[in-house]
């Protein structure tokens, strides 16, 4: 097992013109964990995950996967921690223009021509992880419900085995048994492929239900973290404000 | 200093002369930076002949019924008018000469520049504007596909192939046009028609066709990808995307037009 977290932020600052979103920020996400960042909208846990991902570049600081810095990394190794990642975006981000079978295989073909028999037979398998039937092999993104696009990608990202992987928003516009059936498959899914994951949302109760531990991210700095157990006893009266949802208190 | 006085309108004025001056010169960077970064991706793999073949459709073919009307209104009426204006000094008989040059020099290229322009180029920003609001890039990204590769070199090679293509179809097209309506209305012996456009016709003017559809056709597809790629803010920025594209490739497509122009014979 490896001496390192398997992610690892260290003083990260990002900020756009004068406004600063992200102020020394450090944590970090041990392998087999599964992490929830929560925090109000605007908070800056986006651009975080923006940030580990490569989308955006950090201003100051260092983030590490695995023990290496991405932060200065040349494109080509930076192609090659991308490999470790997978990650469901808040829409979907499902490519329109594509049958879902294809959406679902693109991280293995990555757009290239490969034996659609081989490919369609990996989509099925990692739609039915995700509890959906060779029915919408063929369809496209549109013809699909808000929950199913999500649990395609869901399958999307999970389909080339990553060891760790990005959630944003899960389970945001989604009815509540839809949720929890997100809620479970994230659960299954660190669970059974011993994949990390880092998840950030607003959504207090797939909080509770996926993560190991929370960390709350106010005016770009984490303000608490600790495990799930302790998030309605952490003491700080920011995430107790938060935590049950409550109009009055030092956030407002 | 306090901006009072005499001063204040002066520096009001500057500074909204200034201000899209200096951001036009920003913008022309860093459309420029994004032509250099595109073809340094595009002639370095991996790449997608699959999705060059399916642009080449889009921008080639579904663009033919388009670009054959104008050809062949234009021809006509290039005919008709180079007829009229010459009779005040007897000079009907230059119509073949006049209709082939114009068409292959000029009009051809042009029009059928602006017409792919308004056709592809809105196509182009609104399609990968679209992925970029609804995070379909981001994704690419994180999905170890590279967006310059993957959408933007394919649209770009599509494009400066299908252009001398299309604009070599245009002129047959308008000088065929020129010449329906010389035979049947302006009275122009057939055979003494196509014998003058032969003669006059010369391969530079061919080639001087086929140089200018291919920069258009590489303005049209950077014009169209980089508005789409920056697209900002849903539905509207979309919007906005598709119009900047439609005008940044008209602008550069007369642009670049005068500049080959004078380059070859000024």
């Amino acid at each position: 097992m490896s001496d390192h977290p398997k992610i690892e932020l260290r003083n990260v600052s990002k900020s756009f013109g004068s406004n600063h979103v992200l102020r020394d920020v450090c944590f970090s996400v041990e392998p087999g964990e599964s992490m929830t960042i929560i925090g109000g909208s605007g908070c800056g846990k986006s651009v975080m995950l923006k940030c580990i991902l490569g989308l955006m570049d950090v201003d100051a600081g260092q983030i590490l996967v695995d023990g290496e810095e991405i932060t200065t990394m040349k494109a080509v190794d930076h192609d090659r921690v991308r490999a470790k990642f997978g990650m469901l975006f808040q829409g979907g981000a499902l490519f329109d223009s594509l049958p879902i079978w294809r959406n679902v295989t693109f991280a293995l073909t990555q757009g290239r021509h490969k034996r659609a028999s081989d490919m369609r037979a990996i989509a099925l398998e990692n739609l039915e992880r995700v509890g959906l039937s060779k029915d919408v092999l063929d369809l496209r993104p549109n013809e699909l419900s808000g929950g199913m696009q999500k649990r395609v990608a869901l399958a999307r990202a999970i389909a080339p085995r990553p060891e760790i992987i990005f959630f944003d928003e899960p389970t945001t516009g989604l009815d509540p048994i839809r949720t929890d059936v997100i809620n479970k498959l994230i659960v299954e899914l660190v669970h059974d492929l011993g994949i990390t994951a880092l998840t950030i949302t607003h959504d207090m109760g797939s909080v509770e239900k996926i993560s190991d531990r929370v960390a709350m991210l106010f005016e770009g700095r984490i303000i608490w973290s600790g495990p799930v157990a302790e998030l309605r006893h952490s003491g700080d009266a920011h995430v107790d404000q938060f935590v049950q949802g409550r109009a009055e208190g030092p956030m407002s | 200093m306090s901006e009072t006085g005499i001063l204040g309108p002066l520096v009001a004025i500057f500074a909204a002369i200034g201000k899209p001056v200096v951001g036009g010169f920003a913008t022309v960077g860093r459309v420029t930076l994004f032509a250099l970064q595109t073809i340094q991706r595009a002639f370095t793999p991996p790449w997608y002949p699959l999705r060059l073949l399916e642009q080449l459709f889009q921008i080639g073919w579904n663009s033919l019924p388009v670009v054959a009307l104008t050809a062949v209104f234009t021809g006509a009426a290039l005919a008709q008018q180079i007829y009229t204006g010459g009779s005040r000094f007897n000079a009907q008989s230059t119509v073949p000469a006049i209709v082939v040059i114009a068409m292959v020099r000029e009009l051809g290229p042009v029009l059928v520049g602006l017409m792919v322009a308004g056709r592809v180029s809105s196509a182009m920003a609104a399609e990968i504007g679209t992925m970029r609001v609804t995070e379909q890039i981001d994704a690419m990204v994180t999905l170890r596909t590279d967006p310059f590769r993957y959408l933007i070199a394919p649209r770009l090679f599509a494009s400066v192939i299908a252009l001398p293509l299309l604009v070599c179809i245009a002129n047959v097209i308008g000088i065929f046009g020129g010449y329906l309506l010389s035979i049947h209305k302006l009275g122009f012996n057939p055979s003494g028609y196509l014998e003058m456009t032969n003669s006059i016709l010369e391969g530079d003017d061919i080639m001087m066709s086929l140089v200018k559809a291919a920069v258009f056709g590489f303005f049209i597809a950077l014009s169209g990808c980089y508005a789409g790629l920056q697209t900002k803010g849903g539905a509207a920025g979309v919007g906005r995307a598709t119009t900047n594209a439609v005008v940044g490739a008209f602008v550069l497509i007369l642009l670049s037009n005068l500049v080959i122009t004078l380059t070859a014979f000024g």
